[in-house]
This record gives C-alpha cells, sequence and structure tokens, in this order.
C-alpha cells in the first residue's frame, strides 16, 4: 500500500516539473478547464439548447468530437503492435506510451458523450443488470461496451506496466505469462471500438450519406493518418525535453503509415464519391450540398474543398523522403495539419451535411454556439492534461528518473 | 424500509402544506406570475425543494414496463403529485392497459387535406408539448406545390452538358429536369409556410406527417435502453423517465417524428392538459425524446385521437386495423392506399390515401 502511495506521489511530483514552457502550457490547458466548468454548468442546467443542434440536426460538435477521439484510441495500437507482432526493439519500450494515448482519448471521447447526452443524470440505465441494454440490438449498446473495455485493458496494462517498472521488479517472464495476452486483446480490440463507431454511424438506413458499407475502412485509413500524426509530435517532443530515446526508425514507420493511409482514405473517398455521383440519386444530395451547395447555404463547401485538399497536399508531401525526414520542421507541420484536416472532417464533411436533406425535405447548416465551442475545447484540454501529465510521469519512469526509494530512517 | 418511506412521505407532506400556506399568501398576483414563464422556476427557492425527495425517487425509478404494479402505483403517484404542485391543477397520470386484440391503424386522405394545421394545434394541446423555446409539434405539414406550372417550353433547349456537338438540349439532364411535378416529394417540400397564410393554395397540395407507427421501427431497435417500444396496440411509445436522451432514435427515424426537448419545456398551467397517461401526454422533463403515441390516453380508452377529432374536412381516419368494420379497414379495401417511404421497410400503420 506504501508503494502505491509512493508510486503515485512520486509520479505527480515528476509530472508536474518542467521548464517555463512546460509551465505555460499547463496553465494554458488549465484556463479552459476552470473556465469551461462554467459553460459546462450552463449546459447542463439549461440542456442542450444553449448549443447548435436542433430536431434536423441532432448530432452536434460533442458527436463528431467522439468519433474522431476513437481514431486516434484506435491509432494508438500502431505504436503497441510493432513491438509484440513484429519484435521490434526500438518500439516495445514505447508501447506503453501508445496506450496511454489510447486510454486518454477513449477517456476525452466518453466525456465528449456526456455532453451529448440529453440525461447525463441517468447514465445508470446504460449500467448492465441494474439499467437495462437493448442488446443484441441497439449498435450504441456495443459501442459503449468496446469502449469501456477497451479503456480498462489499458488501464490494466499501463498501471502494471509502470508500477512494476517503478519498484524494479520489471520481469519479462512474469510479464509474458498474463499481460501479453492483455495487450494482444487490446491490440485487437483497437479497431474493433473503430468498427463499432462506423456502425452506429452506417446503421442508420435513413443517413444515406452514412449507409455505405466503406465507413468503417474509411475511419480506420482515418486513425491511420489522425493517430500517429499525434504520436509523431509527441515522440518529436518528448524526444527533445526529456532523456527518453526515441529512434528514427520508429519516427519513419510513423510518417510511412501516415502517407498510406491517407492515400486509403482518398481511395476511399473517390470510391464514395464515385457511386453517389455517377448516379448521382438521393443518396448523393448530401454530398452535392457539401461540394456545391444548395439554393445558396454554402457554409460547408470551403470546409470540404479544404479538407480534400489538405489531405492531398499532406499525400504528396508525406511521400517525399525530404518531409520525412525533416524532423524539426516539415514533418510535425505536415503532421499538425493532417491531424487538424481529420479533425474537421467530422464535423463539416461527415456529421453536419449528412443531415441534408432531412427526411422532410428541409436543408439546414450547423451553427455550433459559443457554449458548445468552449465545452468542445475545455473536453480537449481536459484530454490534453491528462494526457500530459500522464506521458510526463511514464517517461520519467521508463528514463528510470522516478524510482522507488526504499524509506530507510523514516518509519 | 417502510419505516424510511413513512418518514420521507411526511416530509413531503409538511413541505406541501408550507407551499400551499405562501401561495396562499401570494394570491392572484403570484398565480399570474407563474402562468408567465416556466412554473418551477417562479417558485421562489425555499430552504428545502418541495420537490427534491420526489425526484430522487422518481431518479431511481426502474423502467417502468419492468416494475411491479405497487411500484408502477408509487411512480404515478409520485407523478401527479408532481405535476398537481407544479400545474396547480389536480392531475391524473393514468396507467390505461393496451385494450385486447386490438392493432391500432391510421388513414389520412391526401386529397382532401387542405393544410390548416388544426391537427398539429389539436395535437399540441391535447399532448401538453413544449410551446416554445423549444416548440414542439408532433405533426408536420409539408406543402408541396403540384406540377401544373412545372414544364417550361423556355427550357427546352437548356440542361447539361449545355453545349455539344448533338446540340444544345442537354445530352445527360435536359433543361426541365428539376422541376416539381406534384409528387409525393420532400424535395420542393415546405413545412413552414405562415399559420395566417389562406389555405388551401390551389396550386399545392398538403401532407401531414408524424410518427407512423411503424411495424419495424429502426427507433425502437436503435435505443440504447428499450426506453421506446412498441406497446400490444402497435403503438410506440417512450419511457420519458427511462430516456436517457442519446438521440439515436431520431437519426434512426425516416419520418423525422421524433423530437427531442432540447431546453426545458415551456408549458403553462392554464393551458396545461391535465388529463394524463404516463406513456402518453404527460409533461416531459428536459432532455428527453417525445413523438406522437396515437394519443394513447384516448385511443386506450375508446376514443379518437385529437387530430382526427380536430380535422375540418374529415381527411383523417382511425381505428383497430383487426376489425373488418373500422374505417380504417373499410379505406384499405376500397381505397387506393400508400405507405410513406416505402422503400426503408419500417411497414407503417400510417396509410395515405387518395379518396
Amino acid at each position: 500500500m506504501k508503494k502505491i502511495v509512493s508510486f503515485a506521489v512520486d509520479v505527480a511530483t515528476y509530472a508536474l516539473k518542467g521548464g517555463i514552457q512546460y509551465k505555460v502550457w499547463l496553465l494554458f490547458l488549465l484556463f479552459f478547464i476552470v473556465t469551461g466548468s462554467y459553460t459546462a454548468y450552463i449546459q447542463m442546467t439549461e440542456g442542450l439548447i444553449t448549443v447548435g443542434a436542433s430536431d434536423q440536426i441532432p448530432m452536434e460538435l460533442f458527436f463528431a468530437n467522439f468519433i474522431f477521439t476513437a481514431h486516434v484510441a484506435a491509432a494508438a495500437i500502431l505504436v503497441v503492435a510493432p513491438g509484440y507482432f513484429y519484435h521490434r526493439k526500438d518500439m516495445k519500450e514505447l508501447a506503453v506510451i501508445g496506450e496511454i494515448i489510447a486510454m486518454v482519448f477513449v477517456a476525452t471521447g466518453i466525456t465528449f458523450i456526456l455532453f451529448h447526452m440529453g440525461r447525463p443524470d441517468r447514465l445508470w440505465h446504460m449500467i448492465p443488470f441494474i439499467g437495462y441494454l437493448n442488446f443484441p440490438n441497439s449498435m450504441l449498446v456495443y459501442d459503449t461496451i468496446v469502449l469501456n473495455v477497451y479503456l480498462f485493458l489499458n488501464l490494466i496494462g499501463i498501471s502494471y506496466i509502470l508500477y512494476k517498472k517503478y519498484i524494479g521488479e520489471f520481469d519479462q517472464q512474469a510479464l509474458a505469462r498474463w499481460f501479453t495476452p492483455v495487450i494482444y486483446l487490446a491490440i485487437i480490440w483497437g479497431p474493433l471500438i473503430h468498427i463499432c463507431t462506423a456502425f452506429v454511424l452506417s446503421s442508420n438506413a435513413r443517413m444515406g450519406a452514412w449507409s455505405t458499407a466503406v465507413m468503417p475502412f474509411g475511419f480506420l485509413a482515418m486513425a491511420g493518418a489522425s493517430g500517429p500524426s499525434l504520436i509523431i509530435l509527441l515522440f518529436l517532443l518528448i524526444r527533445k525535453h526529456t532523456k527518453l530515446h526515441i529512434n528514427n526508425s520508429v519516427i519513419d514507420l510513423m510518417s510511412t503509415i501516415i502517407g498510406w493511409s491517407l492515400g486509403i482514405i482518398m481511395l476511399v473517398f473517390a470510391a464514395e464519391y464515385f457511386t453517389a455521383l455517377y448516379s448521382n440519386t438521393e443518396h448523393a444530395a448530401p454530398l452535392n450540398y457539401s461540394m456545391f451547395g444548395h439554393n445558396g447555404l454554402d457554409m460547408y463547401v470551403p470546409w470540404f474543398w479544404g479538407t480534400v485538399g489538405t489531405i492531398v497536399v499532406c499525400f504528396i508531401a508525406i511521400l517525399n523522403p525530404k518531409v520525412r525526414k525533416s524532423y524539426d520542421r516539415w514533418l510535425p507541420i505536415v503532421c499538425v495539419a493532417v491531424f487538424m484536416a481529420i479533425l474537421v472532417e467530422k464535423p463539416m464533411m461527415l456529421v453536419f451535411p449528412a443531415f441534408s436533406p432531412s427526411p422532410l425535405g428541409e436543408y439546414t447548416e450547423y451553427h455550433p454556439t459559443f457554449i458548445e465551442l468552449y465545452n468542445v475545447a475545455s473536453t480537449w484540454a481536459v484530454g490534453f492534461l491528462s494526457l500530459t501529465f500522464i506521458v510526463k510521469g511514464a517517461v520519467g519512469i521508463l528514463t528510470g528518473e522516478v524510482r522507488y526509494q526504499k524509506p530507510e530512517a523514516t518509519t | 424500509m417502510s419505516d424510511d418511506k413513512t418518514g420521507t412521505k411526511n416530509i413531503k407532506d409538511d413541505v406541501n402544506t408550507s407551499r400551499r400556506n405562501f401561495l396562499k399568501n401570494v394570491g392572484v398576483a403570484g398565480a399570474a406570475a407563474v402562468v408567465s414563464d416556466n412554473a418551477s422556476a417562479n417558485v421562489p427557492e425555499e430552504t428545502t425543494n418541495p420537490d427534491a425527495d420526489i425526484t430522487a425517487d422518481e431518479w431511481l425509478q426502474g423502467h417502468f414496463s419492468l416494475m411491479s404494479d405497487k411500484e408502477k402505483q408509487e411512480a404515478i403517484g409520485r407523478l401527479e403529485k408532481r405535476y398537481s404542485a407544479k400545474y396547480k391543477k389536480k392531475t391524473t397520470v393514468a396507467n390505461t392497459p393496451a385494450p385486447e386484440g386490438v392493432l391500432f391503424g391510421y388513414a389520412l386522405d391526401i386529397s382532401k387535406c387542405i393544410g390548416c394545421r388544426r391537427c398539429v394545434h389539436a395535437c399540441v394541446k391535447e399532448n401538453n408539448q413544449s410551446r416554445e423555446n423549444p416548440v414542439v409539434q408532433w405533426i408536420q405539414v409539408l406543402k408541396i406545390p403540384k406540377g401544373n406550372l412545372a414544364f417550361k417550353k423556355d427550357k427546352l433547349y437548356d440542361g447539361y452538358p449545355s453545349s455539344s456537338a448533338m446540340g444544345d438540349y442537354g445530352i445527360q439532364v435536359g433543361g426541365n429536369a428539376y422541376e416539381p411535378v406534384g409528387g409525393l416529394s420532400t424535395e420542393h417540400a415546405d413545412s413552414y409556410y405562415s399559420d395566417d397564410e389562406k389555405v388551401p393554395d390551389k396550386n399545392f397540395f398538403y401532407v401531414p406527417v408524424q410518427c407512423q407507427q411503424c411495424e419495424k421501427p429502426p427507433c425502437v431497435k436503435a435505443c440504447p435502453v428499450r426506453a421506446t417500444f412498441r406497446d400490444p396496440n402497435g403503438v410506440v411509445v417512450i419511457d420519458y423517465n427511462w430516456c436517457i436522451g442519446c438521440r439515436m432514435c431520431q437519426l434512426a427515424c425516416p419520418y423525422q417524428a421524433r423530437r427531442f426537448n432540447w431546453g426545458e419545456p415551456k408549458l403553462s398551467a392554464e393551458e396545461m392538459n391535465p388529463k394524463t397517461h404516463y406513456f402518453g401526454n404527460r409533461p416531459r422533463m428536459r432532455g428527453v425524446m417525445e413523438k406522437c403515441t396515437f394519443c394513447l390516453q384516448r385511443t386506450r380508452e375508446g376514443r379518437n385521437p385529437a387530430c382526427l377529432e380536430a380535422c375540418p374536412v374529415g381527411a383523417r381516419k382511425f381505428g383497430n386495423l383487426l376489425d373488418p368494420d373500422s374505417e380504417v379497414r373499410k379505406v384499405l379495401a376500397t381505397k387506393k392506399v400508400f405507405r410513406l417511404k416505402d422503400e426503408m421497410s419500417t411497414y407503417p400503420k400510417f396509410f395515405y390515401y387518395i379518396g
């Protein structure tokens, strides 16, 4: 017990240490969390009328961001899998960071869903045996189950590895016995959370733009692009500011994955757009709307072309070895661009335009409210703050800076 | 357990009496203020919220269909007490069971409908919908242009592509392609024409759309907690106290029939209809879904839905689909009947016909 307390204390104190830039970053996130608690309070007391959603577009920014968090969470296995499936020595040590990303992003996604729900206080209705789950009918039930299992799989994995390393009892043999199966399960589970999330959308026959079989493939490709972008940025920062050594080979693998994921995204988009646009039936109406607007409603048009353009440009850029090897300049820029493009794609291409025309032929534009945007920002701030803390603590343990000191004189 | 219950009951009664006294003192002015806005918001904060323990019990209650008879009675008692206090009138929450051997069906004559929206307003009145912010209406009337003005001679040479070696008359798409032709298409439909508009406009026809009470309802399949389900009469109902507000049902519904309480429903005490049913028209709370139930508080007692009674032209017919002598069955037997969005395979029990 004493060891666990000292584990928590040591990791927390290490995570708070850092230079002035690090402190500013933490304060920046903290500002959004503190002020965001007020906008969250407004939304929780007055209801979803404070966000931009309506009966015509019932899914808001929270839902769109939730899909994005699932992208990144699923992609985190791309750090874990090479170490365990291909026995890459340079990546095995880093697997735990991949799991941290997965855990934090699933948790952030669940926070988004709390904002999305009309009655978050009734969440207990979804607890098996206490509430009632519409199993096996509702796709949301599957999604809830896979997300929570993924969260706990990663939580178990991370705490076990870090704790054992902290107290200096990390033993490969003992590890292999039960821990490796947990990791393997987590690796399989990553794509699963994503396929389920895609099915939550594509199971709605009325949503012409969504009832497409390529949805899970597109989602996995977007995961493969957005997740490694974040991972590269994180690894470059870790490498620059801490003593943890990360080989160039790791970064190169990630940038290769980004490149070909972008390629697959383009293929999926092309297949989807061709199928919709050649016959140009009512299934193509939402696509036409986001490409060219409808009777003067053209809010999504610049977002559509901007996002598609960014994806194409990033694909071409990352094929260039000079960009891939430019670790302190072009590669981070491409990574930020890819990350933002996929983040923006979710609400502005996937979710909002899909609701126009509505089943009764209404075209609507979605205008997020200030409270909605602020709640999204504060949820992201919570996510990135936890990511910063946990990754920092983990780096301390991996580099050996945080170690359990046996208490000698005291007690 | 039972001791606890009686204990809370006593506290409740005390608080309610003090509130009653308070209201007596405030008198007419207070009551008028209450009418103007959300009733509960205007009752000044007392030291203990009179509804607090009721709400806690309500919050802990399970799915209504899974409750024992005793729990159902308690749940209804709680609601009646809360509504009566909130709307200052004796409110009943019925739990009339679904009649045996009945499958409800509805038929609407689109050739008769004049688009007056009397059904919409009767429905709002009967079913205690939120009057403003959010405005909730369960029936949406589509105003669809007739095709008599659609095709034009001057568009003969328009189209896409606009010029080619074959001539300038649109090889792929002709100039008259996208004009409304009076079919039941939502493409040119407008459901937001003004209430003051003179109806019927001879260039349009009108199609009211409400919950189609599907035999294969996608909304029921999508609900993660079974808050919405088909009752034995084939009506899709919602347990407003079990709904978690995830809106998956709204996403699944191909008829845009479901309405969400985005904010606290605004229903004045004056306009509130105190004769309610648990699954029907009882006042809803913020953050839950609602929709047409064929007025089950009426139809389960053998009466007709409010929209049918309000229709001035007799375009609406309601009845038991299992009874060959019912009005709906007669319509099905003699008229040209169709279902809306047949391709969705939802098998509605709401039929449109041309009379």
